[in-house]
């Protein structure tokens, strides 16, 4: 009896609904010159972006495939529609949403959050936003949040022309070459010097359409002295074809600011998550990354900070729940490119069910970087023997003038634990999820209320049915 | 004086760890409210007997039986043993990070089928950390994590005042102790005994804990079978002239 309650607490099936895709736009399966050409044509793209994608594409052609990581055999650029946009153009009232989207991203609480606890909201549904919307106050600081499309065009374009994929070219890899190429929707964010946004902005990604990719774009500009928290889910519905995440996010924080970009990734277990993201911090200024990964079947994900101005400062707290079919290969880059610089690393990752979870943390230190200090921790936890967990540490120190620390463990769920927790009446289900979400508890702390609780649920989630 | 409900029974049990056999047949009653001690030389197969009953896989019962409460013991799971009132303090307490004393307590208390609002388990917690002379302040620590060994002690003792068991088998709840860590725990137990009329195991190879306590029976595990059994004046005697009188 207590254990029905323990699963029915927590239900996959909020996920997992599919809307039928009736009357969007689809673009056809590929990736061509006439796709790339097409998709730059319904976007109404300035004449710069549209030879921009071209390049890209080019880019994209030129380069291979990344053979360290796991393998991404099962996904095929020819199956993938890079373009579906729902039949509705963005909306700024829930109201005015069409029924099944809106009813969608309620199963999600996104509208609930918006009420409750963010400063703005923009949720999008396949490749477009189909919702926009920031708080008055919020606004009247001068802070600019908007779907990407409209900052192309308005006030903000020539400013947005400057940062566009300047911190994350498409040379980069193969991936940001595609996502150049075929990019939509995302968001821009903009914080004027001195503002400090008390409450957090978050974009919510759903990939709703089969057999697509979803290709975002997220750009912040965090002024001088200016302070932001913002917020990113993604989700998706589980088909049987591979689907496709290759969003792409560059973040700018001006002189002694504060920017805390956190993420609860949760992508069912057929998409291929081939993510970038990327910060530079200019003098004093202060990058968080808290993430969380997991959804999706093979994932790429490192966030990168570039420490550019002195006393900059940066921190990463991450955890990743790879559980049955799942390769998932996460991890941070830290450059140390002035005097004085810190970082702060702080990883846990959890495999179970013959999931395979990998991190890597590349750590440089340039020569110019001295008095600069580095710790990474790392820790992994396997619940069972069929999983698999590894540490892949990379540090490159140009000074002796710097300190640098490195530690990782891995360890195994133990029975003496199990049996304890038991003992006191948990079931071996809730001893398990305790102690995992216990392991995971520096990482939930990180998080605003709400979203460490769906952090436990999805780690509650991931654990049951982990028995027998 | 009526005879009070029998609670545990236990015939001919022997376990084995490892294919090894630890225990070869023991007998034992536990009655509502009775205090049992359970005393014997290192390695006699105290600490197996106290795992066993509460479902330690790594404990295998190869013949006999334990019937708890009228029901087989030894076909329920270890949580459904705590859920019936079956307790087992340990001996090595074991940390687990990130999951709070106050929160593993309610969990727990709430498996075992008491429900409290956040406020009545706080003003509870308070009251029982008193007898033990616990800061309130571990209630928010992580669940053993840094506890000094009597601190550990004193959170298991803390867990068996909150969870009001039938039944608690103490595992060398005295060992590693100082004098005033084990009168404090004493207390504790003491306060089980009386206001919760709780039933007792105390396995234990030294008598300091006993000091304070009432004792009904003492038994005598050596070499995997009960030597002895008798009243509270058997603890004096083995005080006296130690293990060796029963076949050592």
């Amino acid at each position: 009896m207590k254990e029905k309650t323990f699963v029915d607490d927590i239900n996959r099936s909020v996920y997992d609904v599919r809307d039928e895709e009736k009357d969007a736009y689809r673009i056809k399966q590929g990736l061509t010159e006439e796709i790339v050409l097409k998709i730059s044509e319904e976007k109404h793209d300035p004449e710069w972006m549209r030879e921009f994608r071209l390049k890209c594409l080019k880019i994209y052609n030129e380069i291979q495939v990344p053979d360290w990581g796991p393998s991404i055999e099962g996904l095929n650029m020819d199956d993938i529609a890079t373009y579906v946009r729902a039949n509705t153009d963005m909306k700024g009232s829930w109201e005015e949403v069409p029924e099944d989207i809106k009813e969608t991203f309620e199963r999600l609480g996104i509208p609930q959050a918006e009420r409750e606890s963010l400063a703005g909201v923009g949720a999008q549904y396949d490749s477009e936003l189909v919702y926009h919307n920031v708080r008055k106050e919020v606004e009247e600081q001068g802070v600019i949040y908007t779907d990407f499309e409209s900052a192309l065009i308005g006030p903000y374009a020539e400013m947005v022309r400057e940062h566009f994929m300047k911190l994350v070219p498409p040379t980069d890899h193969k991936f940001a070459a595609l996502h150049g190429a075929v990019w939509s929707g995302g968001s821009f964010v903009y914080v004027p010097p001195g503002v400090k946004v008390e409450i957090p902005l978050q974009s919510y990604f759903r990939l709703n359409a089969k057999g697509a990719g979803q290709f975002e774009h997220t750009l912040i500009i965090v002024d001088e002295g200016a302070d932001l928290h913002f917020i990113e889910g993604c989700s998706a519905p589980k088909y049987n074809v591979a689907n496709l995440h290759a969003g792409c996010v560059e973040l700018f924080v001006g002189k002694n600011a504060r920017l805390r970009y956190s993420t609860i990734e949760n992508w069912s277990k057929n998409m291929y998550n081939l993510n970038t993201k990327r910060a530079i911090a200019a003098e004093g200024a202060t990058v968080e990354w808290v993430s969380g990964s997991f959804g999706s079947h093979v994932s790429y994900l490192y966030p990168m900070t570039i420490l550019n101005g002195e006393g900059s400062h940066t921190e990463f707290t991450g955890i990743t729940f790879a559980g049955e079919g799942q390769n998932l290969d996460t991890g941070l880059k830290v450059v140390h490119n002035a005097p004085n610089t810190t970082s702060f690393v702080n990883t846990r990752s959890i495999s179970k069910g013959g999931g395979c979870a990998t991190t890597r943390s590349s750590i440089v230190v340039n020569a110019n970087a001295k008095g600069s200090k580095s710790s990474v921790s790392c820790e992994s936890l396997m619940i069972d023997d069929i999983s698999r967990s590894d540490t892949i540490p990379a540090m490159d120190i140009r000074t002796d003038e710097c300190d640098i620390g490195h530690e990782a463990s891995i360890g195994r769920i133990s029975d003496d634990a199990v049996f304890y927790l038991m003992s006191r009446g948990l079931s071996e289900e809730e001893a398990k999820a305790m102690i995992v979400s216990g392991f995971a508890d520096k990482v939930s702390k990180e998080l605003p209320l709400e979203y460490a609780v769906e952090m436990n649920n999805l780690i509650r989630l991931e654990m049951v049915g982990s028995i027998g | 004086m009526s005879e009070a409900q029998e609670i545990l029974r236990i015939k001919n049990l022997k376990v084995g760890v490892d294919d090894k056999e630890i225990l070869h047949g023991v007998d034992l009653v536990i009655r509502e409210g009775e205090t049992h001690v359970l005393m014997g030389p290192n390695g006699a197969g105290k600490s197996t007997l106290g795992n066993a009953l509460m479902g330690n896989p790594k404990y295998a019962v190869t013949e006999g039986s334990a019937i708890y409460k009228g029901k087989d013991l030894l076909e329920m799971e270890t949580n459904e043993r705590a859920s019936e009132g079956l307790f087992l303090s340990f001996q090595n307490p074991i940390e687990v990070p990130g999951v709070t004393l106050s929160n593993f307590v309610r969990s727990s208390m709430e498996s075992c089928g008491v429900k409290l609002s956040l406020w009545n388990f706080k003003k509870e917690a308070k009251k029982q950390m008193e007898v033990l002379q616990m800061d309130p302040a571990y209630l928010d620590r992580d669940l053993n994590v840094g506890f000094s060994g009597g601190e550990k002690k004193k959170a298991e003792i803390f867990q068996l005042l909150m969870l009001h068991p039938a039944l608690a088998i103490l595992d060398e709840t005295d060992s590693g102790l100082d004098v005033d860590a084990v009168k404090t725990v004493s207390t504790g137990v003491e306060e089980y005994q009386k206001s919760q009329n709780g039933a007792l195991l105390i396995i234990t190879h030294s008598t300091r804990i006993l000091d304070a306590l009432h004792v009904d029976y003492t038994h005598v595990l050596v070499d995997g079978r009960i030597a002895a059994t008798g009243g509270a004046e058997l603890i004096d005697r083995i005080n006296s002239e130690g293990f060796e009188q029963f076949g050592r």
